[in-house]
């Protein structure tokens, strides 16, 4: 279980939000939706640790990221799997390498274990053969998959998502909530998933936050959020609707 | 209004050197963790020994053989014996030439490389992405990067001197000013082995000068592309102006 409590962050003299408290519970898809700029991938890199607040806590499992010795840190670390907005890939090392890495260096596997269980992630990830590929001759969609490959590949606790589908077309974006949605139900994985794309958020999440005007503007069940009573979050999905619309009109 | 962005600029100074400390000390602490950057260590040896080679036979050469030709053309008078051309090149170049002039050219190749690499790697996500697999990116990124440069730049320095010697000694033979057993004899007349072990150090502290300022810089990038291309500027210019300074205070303190 993730508990995030009363977390505030500024870069400066610039709030990024103000006080936000929201738990995520083991098993459960947690969306985190907002505007461009209102700091949804800054909250992701606080869960585990890749930034830190000004004030307040997350606790995973009751214990404080943010008050463990850097080794501690480290094997918390372990338990999160990560994807990244543009894949984040080793651009040195092929895709098999790059999926292969944390099992290199986490790991006692032999060589035919790694190759294995390289395999297998890839092909859970529509990428069987794509090993050999360097990162460059990756697609956007291809890439992160890889990256995605590459964040299950420990059996992660938890996974967190930086924008899944932002850049891809109607068709990949549809492929890849279908990924997060089955390693949710196969791993049974505790996701969070920082979005702005509302098909993907009402098809994959259980939980939506909602970070608005510095603050977190609202948090519920995704079927609860279309009955809001909060203008912002409905004036946010209508917007998105009509995106939705205008592209497939 | 001057004054104020003098006091900020200072201020920035301090904080950057801060960091740049803070970064030596992290590195320091990981060093002990030698299976996590032994693989990165041997590839950094290969890419900033080995690969250097061919530019500092290059330095080397020309070094040494224009050194000669304008050391002959400046004592073309009878009162000095031929042989001194070959001892004021041989001592130049070990005490400062082959160290100092392949500090300028690594701090270019090597420098530049190591930040424009860690750079994309800082804006590209590549380094979060490490930390968040659990790695020391530290120890795994900046480690092997200084110390292949502590421990590359000496074994450069000895190449960029003896071939700098073989190029002084072909210019002053083909030149025909200078034949090789003269240039031999004035060479070994003031020849000094401290002289090497003065070189050695030298050497040592521009490679840690060097590969430290260019790791910081990458590591510490930001703004995307042109982010990048300025860290490396700043990596390049910064070790240059250390080096000399470096080289300053290790000739006021150990010759």
């Amino acid at each position: 279980m993730i508990e995030i409590k009363n977390l505030t962050k500024s870069f400066g003299d610039l709030l990024v939000w103000r006080d936000v408290s929201l738990t995520i519970q083991d098993g459960e898809t947690t969306a985190i939706i907002g505007r461009s700029g209102c700091g949804k991938s800054v909250l992701l890199k606080h869960l585990n640790a890749l930034m830190y607040p000004d004030e307040g806590q997350i606790l995973i499992d009751g214990k404080s990221v943010f008050d463990l010795s850097y080794t501690e840190l480290r094997k918390v670390r372990q338990r999160f799997g990560i994807l990244f907005q543009g894949g984040a890939l080793f651009d040195s090392i092929s895709t098999f390498e790059n999926v292969a890495f944390p099992l290199r260096y986490f790991t006692d596997q032999s060589e035919e274990e790694i190759s294995h269980n390289v395999n297998e992630a890839l092909t859970m990830v529509n990428l069987k053969d794509s090993g050999s590929k360097s990162t460059a001759e990756l697609s956007g969609g291809m890439r992160k998959r890889v990256g995605l490959a590459r964040a299950i590949i420990l059996k992660p606790d938890y996974l967190l998502y930086d924008e899944p589908t932002s850049g891809l077309d109607p068709r990949t974006s549809g492929e890849i909530n279908e990924l997060i949605v089955n390693l949710a139900n196969t791993m049974d994985i505790t996701s969070v998933v920082i979005t702005h794309d509302m098909h993907s958020v009402l098809s994959i999440s259980d939980k939506v936050a909602f970070l608005d005007e510095q603050k977190l503007s609202w948090f519920g069940k995704t079927d609860d959020m279309k009955h809001s009573d909060n203008k912002n979050l409905m004036d946010f999905i209508t917007a998105s609707e009509y995106q939705i619309n205008k592209q497939t009109a | 209004m001057i004054s104020a962005i003098k006091e900020l600029r200072i201020a920035g100074g301090i904080r950057e050197f801060g960091r740049y400390g803070q970064l030596l000390y992290q590195a320091l602490r990981s060093s002990t963790e030698f299976s996590t950057y032994r693989k990165n260590l041997f590839h950094e040896f290969v890419k900033v020994g080995y690969e250097s080679i061919p530019i500092i036979f290059l330095v080397g050469i020309f070094t040494g053989a224009v050194m000669t030709l304008q050391t002959a053309y400046q004592l073309d008078t009878d009162i000095y014996p031929s042989t001194i051309i070959g001892s004021i090149v041989v001592q130049s170049l070990i005490i400062e030439l082959a160290a100092v002039i392949s500090a300028l050219v690594l701090a270019g190749k090597v420098g530049a490389r190591m930040s424009t690499e860690l750079g994309t790697m800082r804006v590209s996500e590549q380094i979060d992405a490490l930390e968040a697999m659990g790695f020391n990116s530290v120890s795994f990124l900046v480690v092997p990067r200084i110390a292949a440069g502590i421990l590359m730049f000496p074994i450069l320095y000895i190449t960029a001197a003896v071939f700098g010697i073989l190029g002084g000694i072909t210019a002053g033979a083909v030149d025909g000013i200078l034949p090789v057993a003269e240039f031999m004899e004035g060479g070994r007349a003031f020849f000094f082995e401290s002289d090497i072990i003065f070189g050695i150090i030298k050497s040592f502290v521009f490679g840690f000068v060097i590969t430290s300022i260019a790791c910081y810089k990458g590591y510490y990038a930001f703004g995307g592309a042109e982010g990048v291309g300025n860290a490396t500027t700043r990596a390049t210019v910064l070790s240059c102006i250390f080096v000399l300074l470096a080289d300053f205070i290790l000739a006021a303190l150990l010759l």
